[in-house]
């Protein structure tokens, strides 16, 4: 705005003294060369400063000299000033009115001691979730022996929102996954003639293993999510004490009506991607295998036991269990400053996916070691 | 040195149907410390919030520092933006940095100075506002209210603005916290020669430090000026305001 005169150094050196002249405006935006000249200074033992130039000043020219005539007597040399303005010396005191104790800066622990507090940390924070479920179950028990306390409205509210407004971003991940199966088998099964197999292939693995595990991915980012930053901005907003205070308990009003509707919403919505993803894979069978729609129907009735299909349905609440819990868990730990909102929920959403795999992988070795 | 630094002049602004302002004028002087006055919903936020471009109104003008914040180039903009300073009602703290880093990030965005300098401002500056050195380190949600308050108040006065908005300073903190807030600000006006316009609506404030204000009610600023001189209108809103009558002030 002010077309001021950058700020600027003649240094005189006479044969016992350093005369530095200063001039021009020493403020932050003219600062810059005069910084430069100033660090790569080597003065003799009796610094002059000569502020009688300087046109204007802010803070950061005072903390330049400031910082510049430190170094100076940290070297040893004797500095004196002259020339300063009264604008000068009531900055520096206002600045420099009491001498600023430093500060070091936070050690951070050794590792040894970081690991020990991350171990602790993660076994308090399985025991805090075991709590949190324990917790959770007693109002179970109690509101079944209360049903008028069962939020029914709210159940039915969450199974639209996570159930019906899922499908369809369901049915174009199951779509896909059919057609990806599909492509694969065809390319290796027409080395052998056995086509046909085509049908077994995409009927048993969609059924049995990649439509619940997709279900449940798409689940845990869509809703996961949702649930973790729902109540998590209600625990910032302080909303979640308010019920407290009024009674109305968060596991029956929040936790509960999501769990329950997720878990009644699941196998529907497994079911859903069942039969889009065979869909996806009988599109497949006909351009690339000549395999009418009516012979993969037929064929389907005799190479898909009844089993994978129920097999991959019954896994439903449970993921949808273990999704519920671990999401409204973690909106529950979200703290008082935004940035924790977050965090909790990349946490929450990372956190079911893994343990819908880990639980899609017991599954599968109890049910092999039950030779289903 | 009676230099106008904001002129507001017939600012009308609507939310949808919601009329907030109806032509509204103000004016605030150099080297003085401003207040907008108002009850809850009054639009004195909205008001500020126009000063520093953050909203705009739907006709009327604003002058800041000899700007028209309506025909400004983007340039122009940036300019302004870096001539005040802004604090807001909750600090505003980016709560990902420590202290020390929401303070730096200024002076490594805009400046070319160097580290050690940079750091000298830093602890200069929480020296400033009455913090303890240490507390650059800390991050924001370790900070207690007052003290989110003086480090945000840090943060705004990185720049040496020359123009400084204060949101609400005192809300939230204790009376005796309040007190040498006010005190802290009206020092800080005094030695670095700062213009200073505050929303509040803490009457002590108003009355140890605030040299002239503007009370907004019923959609228009009612009246404008200092303490003694609004105090002698008659207006209900002055009235109920300042409890005029019952307890409360009186000059």
């Amino acid at each position: 705005m002010q077309s001021a005169i950058p700020a600027s150094l003649i240094i005189i050196e006479e044969p016992s003294r350093t005369l530095i002249k200063c001039s021009g405006a020493w403020s932050i935006e003219h600062l810059f060369s005069v910084t430069h000249q100033l660090e790569t200074l080597q003065p003799h033992t009796y610094v002059l400063w000569d502020l009688s130039g300087i046109s204007s000043i802010d803070s950061s020219g005072v903390a330049l000299w400031q910082l510049t005539n430190r170094k100076f007597k940290e070297q040893g040399c004797t500095c004196e000033t002259i020339g300063e303005q009264q604008e000068h010396s009531h900055l520096y005191r206002l600045l420099y009115s009491n001498p600023i104790p430093e500060a070091p800066a936070p050690l951070s622990p050794s590792w040894l001691y970081q690991l020990g507090r991350e171990t602790h940390r993660s076994l308090l924070g399985i025991g805090n979730f075991l709590s949190f479920l324990g917790e959770a179950f007693i109002l179970l028990f109690y509101t079944l022996k209360h049903p008028s306390l069962i939020r029914y409205r709210s159940i039915g509210a969450h199974i639209v929102e996570t159930g019906a407004r899922a499908l369809p971003i369901i049915a174009i991940s199951a779509f896909l996954i059919g057609v990806v199966v599909a492509y694969q088998s065809v390319v290796q099964l027409q080395k052998f003639g056995a086509d046909i197999f085509i049908v077994d292939m995409i009927g048993i693995s969609l059924t049995r293993e990649l439509a619940p595990l997709i279900t449940a991915i798409v689940v845990a980012g869509r809703s996961g999510s949702a649930f973790t930053a729902q109540i998590g901005a209600m625990k910032m907003t302080q909303e979640i004490d308010a019920m407290k205070t009024m009674g109305f308990d968060p596991f029956i009003f929040l936790v509960w009506p999501r769990v329950l509707a997720l878990m009644i919403i699941m196998p529907l919505l497994i079911f859903f991607a069942d039969m889009v993803g065979i869909f996806g894979g009988m599109v497949i069978a006909q351009t690339h295998s000549h395999l009418s729609f009516t012979e993969f129907i037929h064929r389907l009735q005799g190479a898909l036991a009844l089993k994978h299909y129920l097999i991959g349905i019954i896994k439903g609440p449970f993921f949808a269990f273990l999704i519920a819990f671990v999401s409204t868990y973690r909106g529950f730990q979200v703290s008082m400053n935004t940035e924790s909102i977050g965090r909790y929920t990349t946490k929450s959403v990372v956190n079911a996916i893994f343990l819908v795999i880990a639980c899609d992988a017991l599954f599968s070795i109890l049910l092999t070691e039950l030779a289903l | 040195m009676n230099h106008t630094i904001i002129d507001v002049r017939n600012v009308v602004t609507a939310f949808g149907e919601n009329l907030i302002h109806d032509h509204i004028s103000c004016t605030v002087r150099e080297n003085e410390i401003y207040a907008l006055l108002g009850g809850s919903g009054s639009g004195k936020s909205t008001l500020m919030r126009e000063m520093i471009l953050l909203e705009r109104p739907q006709s009327g003008t604003i002058h800041v520092l000899g700007h028209d914040l309506s025909t400004l180039t983007p340039l122009e903009a940036a300019g302004l933006r870096r001539s005040w300073g802004v604090l807001f009602q909750s600090g505003a703290l980016y709560s990902s940095l420590t202290v020390g880093e929401n303070i730096a990030l200024l002076y490594n965005e805009y400046t070319d100075l160097s580290p050690k300098l940079v750091d000298e401002l830093i602890r200069l500056k929480i020296n400033l506002v009455g913090l303890p050195p240490h507390a650059k380190y800390l991050y924001p949600s370790q900070l207690s209210g007052g003290m989110i308050k003086r480090a945000a108040l840090a943060r705004a006065l990185a720049l040496d603005p020359k123009l400084l908005f204060l949101d609400e300073p005192t809300s939230g903190l204790d009376p005796l916290s309040s007190r040498q807030f006010d005190t802290l600000i009206q020092q800080l006006r005094d030695l670095l020669g700062l213009t200073i316009i505050m929303v509040t609506h803490d009457l002590d404030t108003i009355h140890h430090i605030v040299d002239r204000f503007t009370l907004l009610g019923e959609k228009k600023a009612i009246a404008e000026g200092s303490l003694e001189e609004v105090l002698a209108i008659e207006h209900p809103i002055v009235d109920y305001f300042f409890q005029k009558g019952s307890y409360g002030i009186t000059c």
